[in-house]
């Protein structure tokens, strides 16, 4: 905790309700969110069991200066993932961080299997076990309203939830937090539902007074300033991501119908603009982020005849507007809008979805399923059986539906077509396809997505491209990456700080770290998550690439297997080079 | 003198800036369980935000007359500033105030009351909170 040389870790054990608080000194030499997590998931993961044994950890940490700075506003969770079947690692914004801390917690870690449907309410030091069983088989939204009502602590709480998706074990499953946010990939909402776990309260009453009020204040106020009156954020906030939708398909980026294209011609019917122009209601933010990057677009149904109308409200981004609109050929923006409401209702990642649901339509069109199966005339652009279908996914409808959830690279190895099911080592892909940085990116990044190293970046960065400058920069960029979410900060906001900005954050609260200090702990950090990565039996040069990403032409025209192999081969050798210097690298914690 | 009014919440974000910045200002903590203004939603974050926050009062000022001590003084253009030697922690000052806006901190046994200092406008991303000239 802050002003702590110590991380106060919450242990809640499901199956026996044992509940443990322990103050833990020997982790502060990880910083805290990602660092503590890899060591706690490390310590508590069973590689011999399977995927969804109770016996797995559930682990969410924040860092050392959450929530008292601008945008340091994200909770990392850590899992094995059930759809990778390694390491999981995601994050979500809301009110998480903040209410965590309040809590009194830097981490905690969830196992076992509660014997009845439960929700978990953790009020500072008062953890308790909750009956969910009248909230069993809800849909996201209607549990939230519905613990809101039931539990104390508005406005300073944050409601995490599953929806009926995670209850029957799709893979790809994701977690609600606080309406707008999510742990969205690899799923999470699938591990919470092998818990019988619905929903996790966090609230807590925990102050803490500043030690060195005008320093503090003064760094804060520089960073405000930087991210409120700089062009640093703008586009996040004024657009959002979804600012990404016309420039990466004018690059020729954007994966379209199933990649068979990666060009939609329709995109300027989908961009960022159009949603501002026809849905775009307001902003919102996490809390303690001025930027406000949540879009909520908002269109309005009609359920039937006799001007009978509904309003839909969600919350939009360029990831979902790839998924579910030019990877399934939807060209309308309430239409993308009605999609994500069946995804954020039944619990789903929208890009696993969306790339489970592309890959459906093309194994439709080419006979390698039928429609017997598929239950729909599953067809690009056509949004009504893909929302029909949406529903058949999350519910596990049939045995079509039952293969399909359990993750696309499954569904192409048991019907065939695998070498169009649009994923890397089982994570279904982000929308871009930029290049070797890219795809290389996507292959050796601890989780497989495109946050872990940016390779999109890498590609769109090199107007020449250089294999060997495209691997150091994606591992440096993992390395980097490894300190940045230590402290969990916003990834919207890794411009802002900088080495320089965050040890000024550390210093005006007491870590007295040096610039070197911070390499140590990245390389502490990566390194325990290539270990758990190793422990899961995981070699990224055993990663079999679908077809598709060496036939769809990419920025860097279409790309050869044999360039990507030798990327992925140097890559690994830098990592042996880091596990090698492991055990000379110092686990001191920071002098506080 | 001016006046603290949250004039736009219907453009607030939710971001609690307010809070954090009042809070870390005004009580030296990191918690925006001390802050003087509230952001809550009125139904979830589904719905609209609302500012729990003084109101200013003139004249008549609720909290200021039934404090037994004289500890809240009336501030020329509304609302009151605390005297903190002469609070006696009471609370009545809390149930006096119509609109919740006096909260009372169990730490240092004093409520805490906006004294309309300006510092939540100043760190509102959306203006949705202003410190406006008095309005006669």
């Amino acid at each position: 905790m802050l002003y702590e040389n110590a991380i106060n870790v919450l242990y809640i054990d499901l199956t026996t309700s044992k509940i443990e608080i322990k103050r833990r000194t020997d982790l502060a030499g990880y910083l805290g969110g990602v660092g503590v997590a890899s060591k706690l998931l490390y310590e508590t993961m069973r590689s011999e069991l399977p995927l969804l044994a109770p016996e797995q950890p559930i682990v969410m940490a924040i860092g050392a200066i959450s929530g008292i700075y601008p945008l340091i506003t994200k909770t990392v969770a850590m899992f094995i993932s059930p759809l990778t079947g390694e390491m999981g690692e995601s994050y979500a914004g809301g009110r998480l961080a903040l209410t965590l801390s309040m809590a009194g917690y830097d981490a905690v870690v969830i196992h076992g299997k509660a014997p009845r449907p439960s929700y978990i309410a953790i009020n500072g030091e008062n953890i308790e076990i909750k009956d969910a069983r009248p909230i069993w088989g809800m849909d996201s939204d209607a549990v939230g309203q519905f613990l809101r009502d039931h539990e104390q602590g508005g406005g300073k709480r944050s409601i995490l939830r599953i929806g009926p998706a995670g209850e029957k074990l799709v893979k790809f499953a994701s977690v609600c937090v606080d309406t707008y946010r999510h742990f969205g990939r690899l799923g999470l909402g699938a591990v919470m539902g092998s818990k019988h776990v619905k929903a996790i309260i966090v609230t807590g009453n925990k102050t803490t007074k500043i030690n060195d009020f005008k320093n503090y204040f003064r760094v804060y106020q520089t960073i405000f300033k930087s991210v409120t009156g700089t062009d640093l954020m703008a586009k996040y906030h004024d657009l959002g991501t979804a600012i990404n939708v016309e420039p990466i398909n004018a690059l020729g980026a954007l994966p379209t119908n199933n990649l068979t294209a990666s060009h939609f011609d329709d995109a300027g019917q989908i961009s960022g603009e159009a949603f501002a122009k026809n849905n775009l209601v307001r902003k919102m933010a996490c809390t303690g982020c001025p930027v406000g990057c949540i879009h909520i677009g908002q269109f309005r149904r009609e359920f039937d005849k006799g001007y009978e109308y509904e309003a839909v409200s969600v919350g939009y981004d360029y990831e979902l507007i790839y998924s579910l609109g030019s990877l399934l050929g939807v060209s309308k923006t309430d239409e993308i809008l009605h999609l994500i409401e069946a995804v954020e209702k039944t619990g789903m990642d929208a890009i696993s979805a969306g790339v489970a649901l592309a890959w459906a339509t093309e194994s439709l069109m080419k006979g390698i399923v039928t429609e017997a199966e598929t239950l729909l005339p599953l067809d690009f652009g056509d949004s009504e059986n893909y929302y029909k279908a949406i529903m058949y996914l999350a519910n596990r409808e049939n045995t079509f539906y039952k293969v399909l959830g359990e993750g696309t690279r499954f569904a192409g190895a048991t019907f065939g077509g695998k070498e169009f099911a649009l994923q890397v080592a089982g994570n279904e892909i982000p929308g871009y396809h930029t290049g070797y940085g890219n795809l290389v990116g996507l292959t050796v990044g601890a989780r497989h997505s495109h946050l872990c190293n940016g390779g999109y970046a890498v590609d769109q960065s090199m107007t020449t491209f250089d294999e060997n400058k495209a691997v150091d920069t994606l591992f440096n960029e993992e390395l980097e990456r490894c300190l940045v979410n230590s402290l969990v900060i916003c990834l919207f906001a890794r411009k802002v700080y900088n080495r320089e900005t965050v040890l000024k954050a550390l210093t005006a609260v007491g870590y007295t770290l040096t610039d070197s200090d911070l390499t140590t702990i990245a390389k502490r950090i990566y390194t325990t998550k290539l270990r758990i990565k190793e422990k899961l039996g995981f070699d990224p040069r055993q990663v079999k690439l679908p077809k598709r990403f060496f036939e769809a032409p990419s920025i860097h025209g279409t790309l050869d297997p044999s360039i990507a192999e030798r990327m992925i081969n140097r890559y690994v050798e830098k990592c042996a080079l880091l596990l090698a210097e492991a055990p000379s690298i110092p686990l001191t914690p920071p002098a506080i | 003198m001016k006046v603290l009014k949250a004039i736009a919440m219907n453009r607030c974000i939710g971001c609690l800036s307010c809070m954090i910045t009042c809070a870390a200002v005004n009580q030296q903590d990191h918690s925006i369980l001390k802050s003087a203004i509230r952001i809550k939603t009125s139904g979830g974050l589904t719905s609209k935000f609302i500012a729990v926050v003084c109101q200013a009062c003139k004249d008549d000022v609720p909290c200021a007359e039934i404090c037994p001590t004289g500890a809240l003084v009336i501030r020329q253009a509304g609302g009151v500033l605390l005297d903190k030697e002469k609070c006696v922690g009471c609370e009545r000052c809390v149930t006096a105030c119509t609109v919740d806006a006096i909260y009372f901190d169990c730490e240092t046994k004093l409520p805490i009351v906006c004294k309309h200092c300006g510092v939540c406008a100043r760190f509102c991303p959306h203006s949705c909170l202003q410190l406006t000239e008095e309005v006669e």
